[in-house]
């Protein structure tokens, strides 16, 4: 059977969703604002949470940080759950083939000596700050308000999860998968003196209570100096000492840096632009955490890089917040 | 030559040894949920794996997925896949879904997000932040399924803010509201095991085949490409059952009272679903009683079977839930045709070929209770006084369903219970719904009862039309009454050139 079909019948009686046309007009949306818009429910919770009896389910005063609209947080890279996977699926296939190739060649027994043992002593412990960082994300998706930004934290709170394991692969190409590399990594950031600084400021980053703040603390200053001292300048470090083929194994977490980051200063900034309150709050948090995080991380970046290798990681720190409109 | 690690030893190294023992803070204050419900948790380490996915695994397979479900819904589009479905009424079934389902996905996701935050065992909290990224991606790709129809029928349009206000989806919304408010560890019998793992597929299942029988490629693809989520989602489910109850002889009866809870509300739930196929599925897969005799009875009695070793016993008022097979559908699709000016979607009477096929689905109850009703209806609509109720209906305090079910022993009987708390009388359903409230008064005489709102000036007014139009946000004359002579109606014959 063939049906002739007129086209001119055909007219879409509506372009979008209703949310979508009452904020973008009727016109045809995108899969990201049809994704994302109003998805989340607002009003009319039957019951109150037993886990949180002061708050509703969806409420958007668990943090201190106020917004007219919390669908302001657009996500510059617009991602949704499919654009998601299939931007990370193209970077985890670079990702296998650098790792494949790396073990192939046997390329960690060309390092220098010595380099493993600063790899396990530098390098792998970040695989629990990326825990913790998983935690963190996922603390913010799980109390923050809007479609827009919490999926945004899934997203981070996942990739967290797979550059820990990344991170923990590089242990087991050292060790031959014997995980005797993990174990003397673990050990380091349990009772290294140079790691205890961060890893309590990571705990005391998992109990804070305000997920807005939690979220400043660890996508925009831990992130920010951990990128500048591990992935640049102690990236650059191995590349002056002969291992810059470790950088295929850490390219996933560079790229990763830049997309990521593309978010994350996009959300300081609508937060800040949003009121004067808003920025005050953004800098008291940044200001506080920055001063515990810097001095976590002091005693570590002089003995990895030297002594001026913090200031250093400020500085790019400052730049972004500024550009960001904050201190300013 | 580095040693071949398996599937286990590396799955530990990649996930459960990322976590450590805190020195600085307090464990408590990082999970600090988990002791509230009485639930004992002595070792965490004994969890399970109930899958062993490492991120870029997960990122490679659901990549691929999304580019096949991706490339399809376009070519849907551009060809106008719509057309292909077997009759319009079809259609009303996809938004009862979008309006009534696809919002669960999303809470889901929150649900699956909070516990994968909360739990301090590193294996199930992982294993639940698969599972929320799943459900942001059931309810995401469903609105891209949708979308299209959305363009082309009424009823789509507004599916969230509905969700929140609709006197009939206050029952998927609440359900959901509830899980949502328990503990972590409720919420994954609830959701995790009762739900996912059990009822799970009288949802899709009857959907998904339901798309398949009448022509809607966009809904079997997206239902096809969850079904390896799914299978994820259910073993987590069962792991958590087993976890908790092999962890201490004292959680038996706690999960035992939240079995029986859950699968209570759940099947109170399910009555969309057994509506649909009796009722909406011009093309009919099965009936709903052959559907709960395949997917729970035989398949669920099998597995309480297995629980069986730590104590646990078949849902309590299971025995009723069998009795409530033959007439469920047949009462809540009634309550939908006579409030068919307050609903979202359309609902008509079912073709003289539709009857025939109840009455032989149902030999025991649908001409004796139902078929006369019908009969009815044909009369008066032909006399052109299609029959609308003008009363609001009463909600059960614990579904929300209206009150129309009846005594499973007297289908003449409509079913009334109530309980009194501090000094206020509740109504109830049925006995499932009244233990439920008297287990928790002081959780359910907080529900957001759509018709409560609406006497109480909540909801707009002063007549039900402003509530529909204003409050709802329904296009009255295109989104509910009849499916005779609505605008999808006559659309879908312009399209396909009939009269
Ligand atoms: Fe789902
Ligand atoms: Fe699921
Ligand atoms: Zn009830």
């Amino acid at each position: 059977m063939t049906i002739e079909i007129k086209t001119a019948t055909l007219e879409p009686v509506r372009n979008t969703y209703a949310h979508i046309e009452r904020r973008f007009g009727d016109k045809p949306a995108t899969r990201y604002q049809e994704a994302t818009y109003d998805v989340q429910s607002e009003k009319y919770f039957h019951y109150r949470p037993l886990w949180q009896p002061e708050k509703e389910l969806n409420d958007p005063s668990r943090t201190a940080i106020k917004m007219k609209d919390w669908y302001d947080f657009k996500d510059p890279r617009q991602f949704y759950y499919g654009a998601y996977v299939q931007q990370r699926a193209k970077m985890q296939e670079v990702a296998e083939n650098n790792y494949a190739f790396f073990e192939k060649r046997n390329l960690m027994a060309c390092l220098p000596d010595g380099m493993e043992a600063k790899i396990i002593k530098y390098l792998i412990p970040l695989r629990h700050l990326e825990q913790g960082a998983n935690l963190n994300n996922m603390y913010a998706c799980s109390y923050g308000y809007g479609t827009a930004i919490t999926q945004a934290c899934l997203y981070n709170g996942m990739d967290r999860l797979g550059i820990a394991q990344y991170l923990s692969r590089i242990g087991l190409i050292i060790d031959g998968n014997t995980g005797d590399s993990l174990a003397e990594a673990k050990q380091a950031w349990m009772n290294d003196a140079i790691w205890q600084g961060i890893r309590a400021a990571v705990e005391k980053m998992i109990i804070t209570e305000d997920w807005f703040e939690v979220l400043v603390a660890q996508d925009v200053v831990l992130d920010c100096l951990m990128h500048e001292l591990f992935y640049v300048q102690f990236d650059q470090w191995l590349q002056d000492n002969g291992a810059q083929d470790i950088g295929m194994l850490t390219e996933f977490m560079q790229v990763w840096a830049k997309d990521n980051n593309r978010w994350i200063d996009a959300t300081l900034k609508i937060a800040a632009a949003e009121s004067t309150e808003n920025k005050a709050l953004l800098e008291t948090w940044v200001s506080d955490w920055k001063q515990v995080i810097s001095e976590a991380l002091s005693p570590l970046a002089a003995e990895m890089l030297g002594s001026d290798a913090l200031a250093l990681a400020e500085s790019a720190l400052d730049k972004r917040l500024m550009k960001a409109g904050l201190f300013k | 030559m580095a040693k071949k690690l398996n599937i286990k030893d590396k799955y530990r190294l990649l996930t459960r040894d990322l976590d450590w023992e805190f020195s600085y803070v307090d464990r408590k204050d990082a999970f600090p949920f988990e002791e509230f419900e009485g639930i004992k948790i002595t070792d965490w380490s004994k969890w399970e794996d109930p899958f062993r996915l490492t991120m870029d695994s997960y990122w490679k397979y659901q990549a691929e997925k999304e580019k096949k479900l991706y490339a399809i819904f376009d070519a849907f589009s551009q060809n106008n896949g719509h057309l292909n479905v077997s009759d319009p009424r079809y259609v009303n079934a996809l938004k009862l879904f979008l309006t009534g389902v696809s919002p669960l996905e999303y809470q889901a996701y929150q649900g699956f997000a909070h516990v994968g935050r909360q739990f301090g065992g590193v294996g199930a909290r992982v294993a639940c932040q698969m599972q929320a990224i799943d459900e942001l991606r059931h309810v995401q790709t469903q609105i891209h399924a949708m979308s299209h129809y959305n363009k082309f029928f009424d009823g789509f349009q507004d599916y969230s803010h509905m969700h929140d206000r609709v006197w009939y989806l206050s029952v998927p919304k609440s359900f959901f509201n509830d899980a949502r408010a328990a503990g972590p560890f409720e919420f994954m019998v609830a959701i995790g095991f009762s739900f996912e793992y059990v009822l799970t597929n009288l949802l899709f299942v009857p959907f998904m085949s339901g798309a398949a029988h009448n022509g809607d490629m966009a809904t079997v693809t997206f239902g096809f490409s969850a079904q390896s989520d799914e299978a994820r989602h259910m073993t987590l489910g069962l792991e958590v059952i087993k976890f908790l109850l092999e962890q201490h002889e004292d959680n038996v009866p706690i999960v035992q009272k939240w079995i029986d809870k859950w699968f209570w509300r759940g099947t109170r739930l399910l009555t969309i679903v057994a509506m649909m196929m009796d009722y909406m599925l011009p093309n009919k897969v099965m009936s709903w009683k052959e559907a709960w005799e395949v997917y729970f009875e035989e398949a669920g009695g099998s597995l309480f079977k297995d629980l069986a070793r730590y104590g646990i016993k078949m849902p309590k008022y299971a025995e009723t839930i069998e009795k409530e097979k033959e007439h469920v559908s047949h009462q809540a699709w009634w309550i939908f045709y006579t409030h068919g000016h307050a609903a979202g979607f359309h609902t008509w009477i079912p073709s003289d070929e539709e009857l025939d096929w109840l009455s032989e689905k149902y030999p025991d109850t649908f001409d004796k209770y139902y078929r006369p009703r019908w009969e009815l209806a044909k009369e008066m609509e032909a006399k052109g006084e299609r029959f609308y109720t003008k009363a609001l209906p009463q909600l059960c305090t614990t579904c929300q369903i209206p009150m129309g079910f009846t005594e499973m022993d007297d289908p003449t009987q409509v079913c009334y219970r109530d309980s009194v708390y501090k000094g206020d009388r509740y109504h109830f359903c049925s006995d499932g719904c009244k233990d439920i409230f008297d287990d928790e008064p002081e959780k359910y005489v907080q529900s957001w009862l759509p018709v409560h709102q609406i006497f109480q000036g909540n909801c707009g007014g002063p007549d039900v039309e402003n509530v529909l139009s204003d409050f709802y946000r329904m296009n009255l004359g295109e989104d509910n009454m009849d499916m005779k002579g609505s605008p999808d109606e006559k659309r879908w014959k312009q399209w396909k050139g009939v009269a």
